[in-house]
């Protein structure tokens, strides 16, 4: 499981999408996952199969269904290599002054 | 999450063996070095209790082994005891689940509470990333990235 997978499944804006969309609601079916989204099933079952590689998306069966879900352990690992524990405090309250006034605005 | 269930599922790949990282996952001397400074009592068997606690005696989570089948699939019942607004959300269920991928361990853990929008699981999932990047760490390196905290 290397970071340049991670990388590279983030460096793309649909797969970020994916990623706000698990996150706004986890635990998704693909056809979920479709809905809204101005690209074919095979389109968006192949992004996903990126974010699984990269291991930011797990899925899990449910009887006939496949349940995708947001997993934020890699993007934690790389977190933690390079902020660490002493600038968190710090950077939740920038993070946090940045969402203040930033909200309402949109993002990406 | 879709009815009524809180559902968070995180894995992360080790390079270790699912030996090894079964008795991580289940020695309490072990269990101290990357979750943070407690520990967890049990004998791991289906049916008996478990509980975590902190070094004061604390104690943080409790519940029943669900399942036990080395070194694969363990699952606990789990009822929070420490903060009231988390214990109120009731039982939850935790399946840990190992799989042996080329040269490295899948660990994936399944935290479930049959309620939506649970603020327990809400928790668990802030700590659950914090547990598994130290674990990772202490099994490939020897060492953790962060320090036991309360």
């Amino acid at each position: 499981m290397s970071m340049d997978a991670v990388f590279r499944a983030l460096a793309d804006p649909v797969r970020r999408r994916l990623l706000d969309r698990l996150h706004a609601r986890n635990g998704q079916t693909l056809s979920e996952l479709c809905e809204g989204l101005d690209m074919t099933r095979q389109a968006v079952t192949k992004h996903l199969a990126i974010l699984e590689a990269a291991n930011l998306v797990v899925s899990q069966k449910r009887g006939r269904e496949k349940l995708h879900f947001i997993n934020p352990v890699p993007i934690n690992d790389i977190a933690e290599r390079w902020i660490g524990k002493f600038e968190a405090p710090r950077l939740a309250a920038l993070a946090e002054l940045k969402r203040k006034l930033e909200e309402g605005k949109g993002h990406d | 999450m879709t009815d009524g269930i809180s559902r968070f599922v995180y894995a992360t790949y080790i390079r270790t063996t699912p030996e090894e990282l079964w008795a991580a996952l289940t020695k309490p001397e072990f269990i101290q070095k990357y979750w943070f400074g407690v520990t967890l009592e049990t004998d791991w068997k289906v049916g008996s209790p478990w509980k975590m606690l902190y070094p004061d005696g604390t104690v943080t989570d409790e519940g029943e082994v669900a399942e036990s089948d080395p070194p694969r699939r363990l699952a606990l019942r789990w009822r929070h005891k420490w903060k009231p607004e988390l214990a109120a959300d009731g039982e939850a269920f935790c399946v840990i689940e190992l799989e042996p991928v080329e040269g490295a361990v899948k660990l994936t853990i399944d935290h479930s509470v049959a309620r939506a929008d649970s603020k327990l699981i809400e928790a668990v999932s802030g700590g659950w990333p914090r547990i598994l990047s130290n674990l990772k760490s202490l099994l490939e390196t020897g060492q953790i990235i962060l320090a036991p905290k309360r």
